[in-house]
């Protein structure tokens, strides 16, 4: 029986043990040294503030496991021997393999500031980071206040669980803007908005210099590039982005960039090696996606990809439309399609924004210029339906089309105000258009005859 | 486990104190109920009307002010802070308390109402003493202990509403929802029934008098309803009464069937019933508690559908003890009555099993057919065995121990009692057969479902974990596949605590409403259709 080893419990290596069980009866070996089992990463947070305990984030009950013929080992994994095909865990064991997947994920960057490994400075993305912060931040008496370096979606999940226990926060963005690489500017105006009604001290275009240590090597406060200012704090939370985490591979012959490279089989170079997950890196990076993608979601299909291949059908990792999403406090942000930030917008990219007079909802489009094709939105405040999006873009539907049935896709709750009317009234003035709404249609929803 | 996990207990201090504005506010709930109490010890208030009004008020207020500090300086969203951390609301010490001095509650309310100052003959004393006033000015009577209840049940459905909707400001689901909950309660079950009171005995009833009705409880939640008593009620009440009659039937056979088919069973359970009005209220800060096992709901469902086949057993019993044998007197009598509950039983079995076998789990048919089978037989044994007792037991032993464990044990001190140990949907969930009824229309024959939207799930389990119900909705979601489950009683919080959009209750077209194929978007088409090959 072929043995199938997948170094990593997250998303990525659960969900390929998964479907190569689904599809055969190989042998299913998963090493971890973070939990004995699969937790949602992206839920972390919701234990520090109370909303869950560590149990419920486990998206599986603890028999699931045996009961599916999936062996859990709690090591951590030293090295990898290809040409053994061997694993060398924690130092001393060894773990033969016949087909060996990579899904480590990521680890916090850090990017040399002085001081960054002080006592009270950590990232936020293990189950151990969750631990550590309890230690750094339990309270607000231990910690009177905490400094994040780097506003990004973790940024502001920290910021946001830090809150919950009523710590002062100082949150340092070294954009303009909160995530203005990512969003349109009105968008990220909206969000620095919101940060700042949270109580939260937003610096904008703010640089970390150095973090201050105390006399027993822990942090005291932090220096602020740009004035030189001294901020007393007791932890410092460093969240500029992840990195995979790879270090285990440096000497295994598998080819590594920034991630472990892999092709569009998410295969390695090294026969009978995959990497699926934040750990992989793409050759050349598919469409507009990055090369890496640190997002739950494509972890998922990469898993379900590489499941197919291991089974004996070789598939390539084809991902179809962009589609993510976040909660930035209160505000809850869907994409589908691509809409770019400032930095990124290509030359053939129109967009219009709309942003509702007094609540905190608002809408990005996307669309060409020239051919008025329909690329992507971006929502604020406002639900959409998934698959609308991925009909329409699939459908090559132009902006109008999108416009006139805006109400199709709406998946807010029942009896929620909707916006669609002054959306479209908007984008007429705007584009000197006449588009009316078309009533909501189950019929058109659901594709019925 | 690693010994990181322990460092949650030791070092977690989250903020789960008090402020002063809400000690403030406990302190004049606690007086409010100190009076109650005090009444209880039978401490006579002079003027018992402005004692109540007091009391009442204080209760209210406590409430109203201490939810006003919660949520009054926040931002709209989700307020989850801390849930897991404070000792009321995650079975801690508090949490234990409160469920110990609940059931205490109840027993004495069901099982010795003396203690609270029941008079049989003679003016009441001690709490039911001190609502005399309120019942009086009402329904022209003295009050009973389920005066007493009642009024304390619509005051905390009424406070609590008013903080639930706080909680949830910003999701007009949800405002709405409550807002009727309180109004089916404050009207339906409070006002209405005693207003009625004071029409018995007058021309409007012919004379006759009307049994206690609240018009939006139907049969077999009010398992009571077609008791020999009441069917005198209505019958001596004329016109009103006999459309009383007619108007609980259509309740539960016509009504509910239809609304439940374009609504789902949330209509009732969360919108209209007064058991869900206080779970969702009162009950609110313990739905997380539910127990979310494959083991629990294997339980679950064979619980609750026993209780129906045992009231379903009890009705038939008790109508069939008070119907005559001789058709030319009336048409229905004790056999045709018979005849017809088990044609009725078996016509929607054998509808089920023909065109909705495909939907049924393997061990739902074998439940179902050994129930269908135990109630034939004990028909048959019935009509062979000539006259006797119907079912082997007396009428009024099924009936008398459904009402003590099913409507006393179950519904109310179990149910209630323990909100703060099994969460707030137990009698819901485990016992009533109402919501069984209603459930299983709503899994076979609804509109309603929980849409999930494409692949935007992150199984986060915030679903699963505030389902007050006991639902692993994040094992649906996570997978892509609507959520049909004939418990679901549509309260929307899965919805509301969802940080991704992923979960919209609504009614749509029947056609792919069940899909359990997985329909994660984001993959291309290839693979999905691979992934659904099963």
């Amino acid at each position: 029986m072929e043995n199938i080893v997948i170094i990593g419990n997250g998303i990525a290596g659960v969900s390929a043990a998964r479907h190569i069980r689904k599809l055969s009866d190989k042998r299913i070996i998963i090493v971890s040294a973070e939990t004995d089992y699969f937790f949602s990463r992206t839920a972390l947070m919701y234990v520090y503030m109370g909303h869950m305990k560590f149990d419920h984030i486990q998206p599986y009950e603890n028999w699931f496991w045996e009961k599916n013929r999936i062996e859990l080992v709690r090591a951590y994994v030293n090295k990898v021997d290809t040409n053994k095909k061997q694993l060398l865990l924690d130092g001393s064991r060894a773990l033969n393999y016949d087909k060996l997947i990579i899904a480590t994920g990521s680890k916090p960057n850090k990017f040399g500031w002085p001081g960054q490994d002080l006592h009270g400075v950590q990232g936020l993305y293990s189950k151990q980071d969750l631990d550590l912060l309890e230690v750094n931040a339990p309270n607000k008496d231990v910690c009177k206040r905490a400094v994040i370096v780097g506003g990004g979606l973790i940024g502001i999940e920290l910021a946001e669980m830090l809150r919950s226990r009523d710590i002062p926060v100082t949150f340092l963005v070294r954009e303009s803007s909160f995530w203005n690489g990512v969003l349109p500017e009105g968008e990220s105006q909206l969000i620095n908005e919101h940060i700042k009604e949270h109580h939260i001290d937003l610096r904008l275009s703010t640089n970390l210099k150095e973090i201050v240590s105390d006399d027993n090597g822990k942090v005291k406060s932090v220096i602020i590039d740009e004035t030189g200012e001294e901020l007393a704090c007791d932890m410092v939370g460093l969240t500029a982005g992840v990195t995979p985490n790879i270090d285990f591979l440096k000497d295994s012959g598998i080819e590594l960039g920034r991630g472990v490279k892999v092709n569009r089989f998410l295969e390695t170079n090294v026969s009978d090696v995959y990497a699926i997950g934040d750990c992989a890196e793409q050759h050349e990076a598919i469409g507009n996606r990055r090369p890496i993608e640190a997002v739950w979601y494509t972890g998922r299909m990469m898993g379900e990809t590489v499941a197919q291949t291991i089974c004996g059908n070789k598939l390539e990792y084809k991902p179809g439309h962009w589609f993510n999403s976040a909660k930035f406090l209160d505000i809850e942000y869907q994409t589908y399609g691509w809409v770019f930030g400032a930095r990124g917008q290509k030359d053939y990219e129109e967009q219009f924004h709309w942003r509702h007079s007094s609540e905190k909802v608002c809408v990005t489009v996307s669309f060409h210029k020239e051919t008025n094709l329909f690329l992507g939105i971006n929502t604020f405040g406002i639900r959409m339906r998934h698959e609308i999006f991925d009909r329409w873009l699939t459908e090559e539907r132009d902006v109008d089309y999108v416009m006139e049935h805006l109400t199709d896709a709406n998946f807010d709750p029942e009896f929620y105000k909707q916006y669609e009317k002054e959306i479209v009234s908007k984008f007429n003035s705007d584009f000197n258009k006449s588009i009316q709404t078309k009533k909501k249609s189950l019929k058109r929803i659901f594709q019925l005859k | 486990m690693s010994n990181y996990d322990r460092s949650m207990a030791l070092t977690g201090q989250p903020p789960t104190t008090l402020s002063r504005n809400q000690k403030i506010a406990t302190l004049i709930g606690l007086a409010g109920l100190a009076v109650i109490l005090l009444a209880a010890f039978n401490n006579s208030f002079p003027n018992k009307g402005l004692w109540l009004s007091i009391s009442l008020a204080a209760i209210s207020t406590g409430i109203i002010w201490f939810s006003w500090d919660a949520y009054s300086n926040k931002e709209p969203g989700i307020k989850n802070d801390g849930v897991w951390f404070k000792s009321i609301s995650s079975k801690g010490f508090w949490g234990w308390i409160a469920g110990i001095a609940l059931t205490s509650f109840y027993i004495i309310l069901y099982f010795y109402p003396e203690y609270l100052g029941l008079v049989a003959k003679g003016d009441n004393k001690g709490v039911i003493g001190l609502f005399d006033p309120l019942s009086r000015l009402l329904s022209g009577n003295p009050a009973s202990q389920w005066f007493v209840y009642g009024t304390l049940y619509t005051v905390a459905i009424l406070a609590f509403g008013i903080k639930f909707m706080w909680k949830y400001r910003h999701n007009r689901y949800e405002r709405i929802r409550t807002m009727s909950v309180m109004f089916f309660q404050t009207g339906f079950a409070f006002i209405i029934p005693e207003l009625m009171a004071r029409l018995n005995g007058s021309s409007v009833l012919n004379g006759g008098s009307l049994p206690y009705y609240d018009l939006k409880n139907m049969w077999p939640l009010n398992y009571y309803n077609f008791e020999g008593y009441r069917i005198k009620g209505f019958l001596s009440s004329g016109d009103i009464g006999f459309a009383l009659l007619i108007f609980g039937v259509a309740t539960i056979f016509i009504i509910s069937p239809i609304l439940t088919y374009k609504y789902g069973k949330r209509w009732y359970c969360s919108w209209v019933c007064g058991c869900g009005g206080l779970a969702e209220t009162a009950g609110d800060s313990f739905r997380q508690l539910s127990d979310k096992t494959v083991k629990a709901w294997k339980v679950e469902r064979w619980v609750v559908h026993s209780v129906v086949v045992f009231v379903t057993l009890m009705t038939t019993a008790v109508v069939y003890s008070y119907l005559g044998t001789d058709t030319s007197k009336y048409w229905l009598t004790k056999s045709t009555f018979l005849i017809g509950v088990a044609a009725l039983l078996t016509t929607v079995f054998t509808l089920v099993m023909i065109f909705k076998r495909e939907q049924l789990q393997q061990d739902a048919k074998y439940g179902a057919i050994g129930y269908l089978v135990i109630i034939l037989a004990l028909i048959g044994i019935h009509f062979f065995s000539g006259e006797g007792n119907v079912f082997l037991f007396k009428s009024e032993t099924l009936r008398k121990s459904y009402s003590f464990l099913i409507g006393s044990i179950f519904s109310g001190v179990i149910g209630t009692g323990f909100y703060p140990i099994f969460g707030n949907r137990v009698w819901c969930r485990f016992g009533c057969p109402m919501a069984a009824i209603l459930g299983f229309q709503q899994r076979l024959f609804s509109k309603f479902r929980i849409t999930t939207n494409g692949g935007q799930c992150i199984s986060c389990g915030n679903c699963s974990t505030y389902c007050e119900m006991g639902i692993d909705v994040r094992a649906y979601a996570q997978k892509g596949e609507n959520i049909v489950r004939s418990s679901c009683v549509g309260c929307g919080i899965c919805s509301a605590v969802c940080p991704r959009g992923v979960l919209k209750l609504e009614n749509g077209p029947l056609e792919g409403r069940i899909d359990s194929n997985q329909v994660l978007l984001g993959n291309d088409v290839d693979l999905m259709s691979l992934v659904n090959k099963k």
